[in-house]
């Protein structure tokens, strides 16, 4: 679904993406994880044409991203900061986004309802508060049924009760054949919903494996558990081949 | 495209900054207008007000708006839309509703206390000045990832225009004064988008003479008609090429 092949982006000299390959299949939900400036908020920009990288393809459901803007109809979006105009209302910013993508005529009101923001819609932007807005930005990914979704931070302002509705409706969107893309530094929130993991480092993937895999390798069943054990391994071993060099 | 306009233009009218820059430009408005019977004069300092508020107000407000729109901007971006779409919808309608201020908050006093042809000329050099000056502030947006830097490179290129051109047109006029340098300055002025405006307001006003170096050799080498096409057209000019150079600049911008 989206394919990414050899994909370099540097901002000066500091390399946010280097030299990234990967391919992103349906009917999965895959958590981008890695420390800050690991180049997982790049790689979703790049995906979504608002980065444009200086090597590399990357294709969604065969269209090329490079100077086209159709191929985002297949896309949703949910950014880690939502800031809006101050003065439009909630139905306004809905109606909007209705207005412009118009090809699309049927609307999956789920979130709107479950997050009850029908019964506030008239208020504006500026008066709402940060897990509010997120939940606005929340509607509107999910409000296209697009094929593929792409979440930053999905659960990083709101509550556990609305938290808990956006992961099953993640869950219900992968199951009916969805690619999803998640980035979240709150790994428990991930627990249960993602199948896949990329974990970034320095511009690069270093794994991209499901879960299953990743618990039989480090014999963990919680995902924390799972990241430290293979940060810790990666560390020990840059030791040890620091130690080496140092007897050398 | 439109859909986009059509909202932020929804939005920036709801602004208070909006509404209060137009309820202030009324009050002085009515007030300089009553002031005085003689109704030129009125207008002499009208457009002077003009001249010094509406750059600097608009360019300034223009530039903290984009570069406070950046997230919605980015929102926009990741929708199925030409990204040279979404930054002209949001100049229009940002121009549009500060154009609007100043056409109810100068134009109306106007047309009920002192309707006619030079009154018009005021109200469409503000409208121009309010579409240059919201044009360079797009392109600060563009050119700067950063907010505060972008309000300094307004407020620099405000006061450039308002205040140093002056200075160096007259530092230059007066160390070549023993040259035949009058074509020269014509040509000079045209690169200021303020002072055309002014020399467009003196033709009309037939006050050229009076006030200064620049309106006398507007009036002497291009007379009234030519003189005000002139100008006009370099006025749109200096709408137009911002907004040219920050398309393709944001062509390639990384958000």
């Amino acid at each position: 679904m989206i394919k990414i092949e050899h994909v370099t982006k540097s901002f000066g000299r500091f390399k946010a993406l280097d030299d990234v390959s990967l391919d992103l299949e349906e009917g999965r939900t895959i958590s981008l994880l890695g420390p800050n400036g690991s180049g997982k908020t790049t790689l979703i920009k790049s995906v979504l044409g608002l980065v444009i990288p200086e090597r590399g393809t990357i294709e969604v459901n065969g269209q090329r991203v490079k100077n086209n803007w159709q191929y985002r109809s297949h896309i949703g979006y949910m950014p880690q900061i939502g800031r809006y105009p101050d003065n439009m209302t909630i139905e306004q910013v809905l109606n909007m986004i209705k207005e412009i993508r118009r090809e699309h005529t049927k609307y999956d009101n789920d979130l709107v309802e479950g997050f009850e923001l029908k019964k506030i819609q008239h208020k504006t932007m500026r008066s709402l508060s940060g897990g509010m807005r997120q939940k606005v930005s929340a509607c509107l990914a999910f409000l296209f049924s697009p094929d593929i979704l792409v979440l930053d931070e999905p659960t990083a302002g709101l509550d556990p009760v609305s938290s808990e509705m956006l992961k099953e409706k993640i869950i219900h969107e992968q199951d009916s054949g969805k690619l999803i893309l998640i980035t979240s530094h709150v790994l428990s929130d991930l627990e249960g919903i993602t199948s896949h993991i990329i974990y970034m480092q320095e511009g690069k993937p270093l794994f991209y494996k499901s879960t299953e895999e990743l618990q039989e390798i480090t014999g963990e069943e919680k995902l924390n558990r799972i990241i430290a054990h293979i940060i810790k391994g990666q560390q020990q071993a840059l030791k040890k081949g620091k130690e080496h060099e140092n007897h050398r | 495209m439109k859909t986009i306009v059509k909202y932020v233009f929804l939005d920036l009218i709801r602004n208070k900054t909006i509404l209060v820059y137009t309820v202030i430009l009324a009050a002085l408005s009515i007030s300089v207008l009553g002031f005085d019977s003689n109704t030129s004069k009125g207008l002499l300092s009208l457009m002077n007000i003009s001249l010094l508020f509406v750059p600097i107000i608009s360019i300034l407000f223009a530039t903290i708006y984009f570069f406070n729109s950046i997230e919605f901007i980015e929102l926009l971006l990741a929708q199925p839309i030409k990204r040279q779409k979404v930054l002209l919808a949001e100049y229009i309608g940002l121009a549009s509703s500060l154009s609007l201020a100043y056409m109810v908050g100068i134009g109306v006093p106007l047309v009920v206390l002192a309707p006619g042809a030079a009154s018009f000329m005021l109200v469409s050099t503000g409208v121009l000045l309010t579409l240059i000056f919201s044009s360079f502030a797009m392109l600060i947006f563009v050119l700067f990832k950063d907010k505060t830097k972008g309000i300094g490179a307004a407020i620099i290129l405000s006061l450039f225009f308002t205040i140093l051109f002056d200075g160096l047109l007259m530092v230059f006029i007066y160390s070549f004064s023993d040259y035949p340098i009058d074509e020269v300055v014509v040509g000079i002025l045209s690169f200021n988008p303020i002072d055309l405006a002014r020399v467009l307001m003196l033709l009309k006003l037939d006050v050229a003479v009076l006030m200064g170096y620049s309106g006398a050799l507007f009036k002497k080498f291009l007379g009234s008609s030519a003189g005000t096409i002139y100008s006009f057209s370099f006025l749109l000019f200096w709408v137009v090429l911002p907004l040219l150079l920050s398309v393709r600049v944001f062509k390639r911008k990384d958000l």
